[in-house]
Formats: structure tokens, C-alpha cells, sequence
């Protein structure tokens, strides 16, 4: 796990600064309190933010822009952002028709923006992303962790309040497409924090966690690396038996890469969803495959279903222009 | 002349400086334990919440004990982020508002303690037996409480010894709050992170307390 750094404590500041100048058409950075906000905001939009701990990119200010986040809000890696910076970019785009705060399900994230939202003057709501069904235990007490579908969310729920939906509007609509959302990972290998010396999460060579979180945290069993095939079955077999879809629901189907699988792997594992689902007569609509919630380095994917109805199958369709999702421009 | 007021501010900055020094010094060992079960920046918090405050040490220097609680606890919760930002400054801010201003008596420091651990457990929408900094900082907090009218070197070690206690019993439970709920059964045996930075905070605080009071 090397890395290209200068001082690993300035990896954050120097991604985000070299990000932010390759997008420069279409975000802006600030500094202290930090955050990445659009270029240009549209007057009158409920404001759509999102934030948590870096390492994930391209969520999530990747997804800043036309047709999804109004800013983003990044911790250090790994890390929620603090209480500060998520009142300054609530105050930088937050508008009369209202703040929408898209949150995932992670004690940090959850405080610091509850705090944010103590302080914020404006009309605001929060909604929690919890999609990942991986985790051994937690969901009857913590809920489940927040992962790849808040991708989903925030691009659903973005084209809905650049269309002009109302804040209710679009916390309800955020709150369906999360409830109709699902995911699943698998790890082959760790990742590290540029900080620390050594990676969270130790495999050794040859062994997988499946139902690992995007921070290297363990899932629901570890055992030795089996085909894609098996892999992704039992993935599928979790998430299905989770969600229960209807024949004719239209799925999307969106594979992710956590960071070290390349996109020759990725459709290899979007072959074998593909092929369980056709089996199971079930419906996919909507296919994405691609490194939209990574976890730093490491190699491993998860697996994404949105159970989608006919408006947010359209809102999917919608035009965006983000630094991590662009189509219909 | 040195006043009562002046040997407390003493006394408070002099804690604040050893537990700065003791949270960076531990970031290591911290990080570790949080990467067993969790997402391994506890460590890395902590430290950032000592170098918040040692930055700040100069405005913090001449207020009152209880307003230097304040504005510690404040900026910790505003800048340092993680769980841990709201967390432990949730902990210093409701310390510094439970003291009256003036002169505090040790029952009322006790009083404060245990005020200040009923605010975290609301930030962390947490009780105790989830497993996380609760375990120590609520058995700890009674402790002290019960024997404050003890003599003062009793009362600090029984504030200790809860922590350690406590400490030691949270390791047996299996996490239902906090990053380690999601590992199931396999917490159970670790030591949680949370529960860990509360043991080594409050027995370098008592620590600090009875050598300022012999």
C-alpha cells in the first residue's frame, strides 16, 4: 500500500486543492472552515449537502454541481467533518426554499451535522442514508452503516430540487429512494489512512471479508477467495433476500469499486449480478458501474440495487454535471 | 500573593497540558484499538482535539475555571470533528456549565462530572452497557460523587479505580453504540477505543488533582 504523497497529513488539503482546480469550471473550494461548494448557485433551489469523511472519492465532493450536491463537506480521511465546517457551507448555499442535509449513518457524521443544524438559521432538514445490510451486527441498534446507495440518493434527489421539488418534497423523495436502496461489499485486501503506518483492516493474502464497510471495517465472515461467480452470489442472495423486489419492479443495478479493483473486474462482477437477476426474472432498468464510493486503495467492490418506481426512474435520467457523474449535458 | 482563584487556574491549565501531552502521545495506540473494531481515526481525533486546545491555551489561560471549560469544550466540539469532537466536547462544555461561577466546592465539581456524562449520553443518544466511553465515564462519575465528602485523596481514588473498573467490564460486553456494533459477537473481549481514552483522561485527571491537593 504505497502511496504518492508529500506529508501524509496534508493529503486531504492537497487532494481537495487539486481537485477543485481541475474542476474549476465547476466547484469552488473554501478554506477554513472547508468545504466545496458549486460555482454558481441557483437562486430559489432547496440546497442539497452531504459531507463526511474523506477517502471515498468521488463522493462526495465529486458529486457537487447540476443535478445533485449544492456543497460537499470533508472530514480528514475517515473522518466526520467537524461541527464548523458543516454550519459554513449550510450558511454558504442554504437558501429561503430550505437545506436538505443527506447524512450516512455513522455516529460522527450524525452529531456534527445535528450541531450544524442546532446553529443553522435557515429552513433545513436531515435525512440518513443507511443502505448496508454487509455488517454482522448493528442494524437493530445503530442502524445500518450509509454506503454506495447515498450515490443514488444524492443524484435522485438532486435532479428532484433542480426541477423545483420543495424541501418535504425532496426529504420524502430522499427517504424512499433510501429505502428502496440496498448494498453489499467484499474486500480481497486492506486499505491505509496516509496518517498511519498500518492498514485497517488486515486480510491475509488469499482471504476476503465479505459485508466489509468503506473503512475497512469487518463484516460478516472472512474465509478463503472463491470465483467472482460465488462471490457475487452470495452478495446477491444477501441483498435480495433483504429487499425482496417484485418481478416487475425496474431495478438499477450499480457495481462499485472500492478503489483497487480495476473496471475490467468491476463488469465481471456486474455480469454475474446481471445473470442472477435474469435467472430470478427480475427487471434491470438502469446499470452503473463504476468507483463512485471508494474506500481509499482498497481492491473490492459492492454491490448496489435500487428498487426504482417511474419517477425516480426519470429523475435517474435527468441531466447532471458533477465532477464524478456527468451525463445529458 | 497567590489566591485560591489563582492556584485552581493553575491547577486546571496543568491538567489540560499533561492530558494534551498523554492524547498525543497516545494517537498510536488508539488508532490501533479503533482499527480492530472500527474505522481507526479515533487516535487521530483525540490528538486533534489536544492540538485544538493547546492552540487556543493562551485565550483559555486567563478565564475562570468554569468559562475555560466553556470555551475549550466549545471549540472542541466547532473544529475537531469525528465522534470524538462532539463527544469529549460535549464533556467539557457541560462540566464548565454545570460549576457555579465563583467558588466551587469539590461536591459541586462531583455534581458537575456527573451532569457533564448525562450530556454526552445525550449527544450519543447512548447508556451505559453499550460499550463505549459511557462504561467508564458513568461508573467513574458515581463513584467520585459517592465519596466527595470522603477526604479528598479517597474520593480520587475511588474515581480511579472506576475507571479502571469500568474499563475492564466494558471489555466483556458485546457493542450495541459506536463504529463497534457492526462487528457483532466479535467485540466481545476487545477493548473498546472510546471506553479507553476515558480510562487514561480520567486517571491522569485524578492523578493530577490529588498531587495538587497533597
Amino acid at each position: 500500500m504505497t502511496k504518492f504523497l508529500n506529508r501524509p497529513e496534508d493529503a486531504v488539503t492537497e487532494s481537495l486543492r487539486g481537485f477543485a482546480r481541475a474542476h474549476a469550471d465547476l466547484v469552488h473550494l473554501e478554506d477554513q472552515p472547508r468545504f466545496v461548494r458549486r460555482k454558481t448557485l441557483t437562486p430559489g433551489k432547496v440546497a442539497l449537502i452531504s459531507g463526511g469523511g474523506s477517502g471515498h472519492d468521488p463522493m462526495h465532493a465529486g458529486f457537487v454541481g447540476r443535478g445533485m450536491l449544492d456543497a460537499a463537506v470533508p472530514g480528514e480521511v475517515f473522518s466526520s467533518p467537524s461541527t464548523e465546517q458543516i454550519l459554513a457551507a449550510a450558511e454558504a448555499v442554504g437558501s429561503d426554499a430550505g437545506l436538505l442535509c443527506i447524512i450516512k449513518n455513522y455516529a460522527g457524521d450524525l452529531m456534527n451535522f445535528e450541531m450544524a443544524m442546532e446553529l443553522y438559521d435557515g429552513p433545513n432538514a436531515s435525512m440518513v442514508v443507511q443502505d448496508d445490510v454487509g455488517a454482522a451486527g448493528g442494524s437493530a441498534t445503530v442502524g445500518r452503516r450509509g454506503v454506495a446507495g447515498t450515490v443514488v440518493v444524492e443524484k435522485i434527489v438532486g435532479a428532484f430540487a433542480e426541477q423545483g421539488g420543495d424541501l418535504e418534497g425532496c426529504r420524502l423523495l430522499a427517504e424512499s429512494v433510501a429505502a428502496a436502496t440496498r448494498s453489499m461489499g467484499v474486500a480481497l485486501g486492506g486499505c491505509r489512512v496516509p496518517t498511519s503506518e498500518k492498514p485497517n483492516l488486515e486480510l491475509p493474502l488469499g482471504e476476503m471479508e465479505i459485508g466489509v464497510g468503506i473503512h475497512g471495517e469487518p463484516g460478516r465472515r472472512r474465509g478463503p477467495i472463491t470465483s467472482a461467480d460465488a462471490i457475487v452470489e452470495e452478495l446477491m442472495e444477501t441483498l435480495l433476500a433483504d429487499m425482496q423486489p417484485k418481478a416487475a419492479t425496474p431495478l438499477l443495478l450499480f457495481i462499485n469499486g472500492l478503489g483497487g479493483t480495476p473496471p475490467m473486474e468491476q463488469y465481471i462482477l456486474y455480469d454475474a449480478a446481471a445473470r442472477i437477476l435474469d435467472a430470478k426474472g427480475l427487471t434491470v432498468a438502469r446499470s452503473i458501474v463504476a468507483p463512485l464510493c471508494s474506500s481509499l486503495e482498497m481492491p473490492g467492490a459492492s454491490i448496489t440495487l435500487t428498487a426504482l418506481d417511474d419517477q425516480m426512474l426519470a429523475l435517474w435520467d435527468d441531466p447532471v454535471h458533477t465532477p464524478g457523474l456527468r451525463w445529458g449535458v | 500573593m497567590t489566591t485560591t482563584q489563582d492556584a485552581t487556574q493553575a491547577t486546571a491549565l496543568a491538567i489540560l497540558d499533561a492530558l494534551c501531552a498523554r492524547l498525543i502521545e497516545a494517537e498510536a495506540e488508539l488508532n490501533a484499538l479503533d482499527r480492530a473494531v472500527g474505522d481507526g481515526d479515533h487516535g487521530h481525533n483525540l490528538a486533534r482535539a489536544a492540538n485544538a486546545l493547546l492552540a487556543i491555551r493562551d485565550e483559555l489561560a486567563p478565564l475562570s475555571v468554569p468559562e475555560m471549560l466553556k470555551r475549550a469544550g466549545k471549540a472542541v466540539v466547532m473544529s475537531v470533528g469525528g465522534a470524538s469532537g462532539p463527544l469529549y466536547g460535549t464533556l467539557l462544555l457541560e462540566q464548565g456549565k454545570g460549576l457555579p461561577e465563583g467558588e466551587a466546592s469539590r461536591a459541586d465539581w462531583a455534581r458537575a462530572f456527573t451532569l457533564a456524562v448525562e450530556g454526552v449520553a445525550r449527544r450519543g443518544k447512548s447508556a451505559e452497557g453499550e460499550k463505549t466511553m459511557l462504561d467508564v465515564l458513568g461508573p467513574a462519575a458515581r463513584a467520585f460523587e459517592g465519596a466527595v465528602d470522603q477526604d479528598f485523596a479517597s474520593a480520587l481514588a475511588a474515581l480511579s479505580q472506576a475507571a479502571v473498573d469500568g474499563h475492564l467490564h466494558c471489555r466483556g460486553l458485546h457493542a450495541s453504540r459506536g463504529r463497534a456494533a457492526y462487528v457483532g459477537e466479535r467485540s466481545v473481549g476487545q477493548d473498546d477505543p472510546g471506553a479507553t481514552t476515558a480510562m487514561i483522561c480520567v486517571q491522569l485527571v485524578a492523578a493530577k488533582l490529588a498531587e495538587g491537593a497533597a
